[in-house]
């Protein structure tokens, strides 16, 4: 199953939104329990399967959810399930327990709601580039139609009611994916990790086996899902965001006009690499990535959009790989095999 | 280097996390690092905040002596049956009714991990559409007096924050009606 599916890239990823050149996406996250019905967690198996069945039936009988597809996770094989983690409809707690959970998948990709995760239900729309209010539209919309069928656990003075404590309230989690290869080089990036949590988001990097971020991606949260509105929470983000991505435009100056050969000598290197090499790993096409994800917004490559970048950042995880190629591989051969898309991509 | 959590295999990811600008590195194995929802570097699965929480949980050992010597019993969620020293604990709730058999315990917690403990968005669709509103604004009217006279003040200044959020709501829907005549 999904085979097709890896063969194109996620429809959100083919369109361009604001901010592109710094921010890959924007997502957004409700989580949501059906009054009267115990948290998964702590749910025996009747219950769950009641969740299941309760989710089936609003799926068949509103049009609206009927655009969209549901899979029950238990019916699907090891490597449909890691295939979804990858392309990040369901999540990789999801994994550890697939009895009595579902997932669906509505048009394009753009929506996701896993059942029986840690909550029953948890919404998710993803958007390219910096577009909150695209996102959040997207999921109110399910959000809207799913509460109009069933009653959610709802309380007035705590909100949307959550298994953890720190998602209740609006239940919502927005967080964009932003590249800040230049922030990294010109060494600014701890200061602006700094600034970011003093103002109360949370921010994530992601550290391979050096000491270089992976693929200089980060993720800026909220922190706080209770006691603001949907909107104040959006616009947070969205303000701090747009402080980064100035900085991060800052520094791609400052490297320009300080250190413009050594920069384009590391991203032509880069894009030299991944355009001959025979066998490479899926951390190594991030970092290479990286590097020309850059040099495309700094206009020094041209000819390549960047929408064969993000394909290709998908493409070159292991699950997506081996339903790409339709077949198992080892761990060595599936280097060889990236390679060999990547080449294939970039021709 | 060890991974962090088992102890047994070599850690080879490690990640740096800001909760409340203190920075927190790690060093996991990928396994581990699955497990704290590190998985993709892509994945937005926020890092859960159990630990935290567990940690800021705990009765103070004081506090809890006391409970014991004077022989309180433990909180019991009808539904699913879970103590509070339990969700302590586990820093997860087993249900909805949880929420209303912990309610006073939970709104200092909520305040400590929210600044604040009242919601202040969305309505459910079921509860939306009939004017419900403006009992809303009654109810929380009531509340913020019986809070006062209970010179819980925290609550009272949550409590109008929240009035005034609906009221402002409130005018921007009528301003709204009036531009769509
Ligand atoms: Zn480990
Ligand atoms: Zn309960």
């Amino acid at each position: 199953m999904f085979e097709n599916m890896a063969k194109k890239p996620a429809g959100w990823l083919s369109e361009d939104g604001d901010e592109s050149s710094v921010v890959l996406s924007t997502r957004i996250r409700l989580a949501r329990n059906i009054n009267g019905l115990n948290f998964p967690t702590s749910a025996n198996k009747e219950t769950r399967a009641k969740v299941v069945e309760y989710f089936k039936s609003a799926f068949e009988k509103s049009e609206f959810l009927g655009q969209g597809r549901f899979h029950l996770t238990e019916e699907l094989d090891e490597a449909s399930n890691s295939f979804l983690v990858e392309r990040h409809l369901i999540s990789p707690t999801m994994l550890e327990r697939l009895d009595d959970a579902g997932v669906f998948i509505g048009p394009n990709e753009q929506v996701s709601i896993m059942v029986n995760e840690e909550d029953h239900l948890r919404i998710q729309a993803i958007t390219t580039g910096l577009e909150m209010d695209k996102a959040m539209e997207l999921a109110s919309q399910y959000d809207n139609e799913i509460g109009r069928l069933m009653e959610y656990d709802y309380d007035s003075d705590f909100g949307f009611l959550t298994a953890c404590p720190t998602n209740v309230g609006t239940g919502l989690r927005a967080s964009v994916l932003i590249h800040l290869p230049g922030l990294v080089l010109t060494r600014d990036i701890d200061m602006v990790i700094q600034k970011i949590s003093k103002m109360g988001l949370a921010v994530r990097g992601f550290y391979g086996e050096g000491t270089d971020v992976l693929g200089n991606l980060f993720q800026i949260s909220n922190q706080t899902t209770l006691g603001k509105s949907e909107e104040d929470i959006l616009e947070d983000i969205e303000r701090v965001t747009r402080v980064i991505t100035g900085d991060e435009a800052a520094a791609r100056n400052r490297l320009r006009e300080e250190a413009s050969e050594q920069i384009s000598d590391k991203i032509w290197r880069a894009f030299g690499i991944l355009k001959y090499a025979r066998v490479l790993s899926s951390e190594e096409v991030m970092n290479l990535l990286s590097a020309v994800r850059l040099g495309l917004a700094m206009g020094i490559i041209d000819n390549l959009s960047i929408k064969v970048i993000n394909e290709i950042l998908l493409l070159s995880q292991p699950a997506h790989l081996t339903k790409y190629l339709g077949q198992d591989m080892t761990t060595d051969e599936r280097d060889i095999a990236r390679a060999d898309m990547v080449r294939d991509k970039l021709k | 280097m060890r991974c962090q959590d088992c102890k047994e295999k070599d850690s080879t990811v490690s990640m740096t996390h800001i909760i409340n600008n203190e920075k927190v590195i790690l060093n996991l194995c990928r396994e581990c690092a699955a497990k704290r929802g590190f998985h993709s570097p892509l994945d937005s699965i926020p890092f859960p905040l159990a630990n935290l929480l567990t940690g800021m949980l705990s009765p103070a050992p004081s506090s809890k002596k006391t409970a014991q010597a004077v022989g309180l019993p433990d909180l019991t969620c009808s539904q699913c049956q879970l103590t509070f020293t339990e969700f302590s604990r586990l820093g997860r709730f087993g249900c909805g009714n949880c929420y209303n058999t912990f309610r006073e315990k939970l709104q200092g917690l909520l305040r400590k991990i929210h600044g604040s403990s009242l919601h202040r968005g969305k309505l459910p669709p079921m509860l939306s559409e009939d004017g419900n509103a403006i009992k809303e604004q009654e109810r929380l009217q009531a509340e913020l007096d019986r809070a006062i006279e209970a010179e819980d003040f925290e609550r009272a200044a949550d409590l109008r924050d929240k009035i005034k959020s609906l009221v402002n709501e409130d005018e921007a829907q009528t301003e709204k009606e009036k531009e769509n005549v």
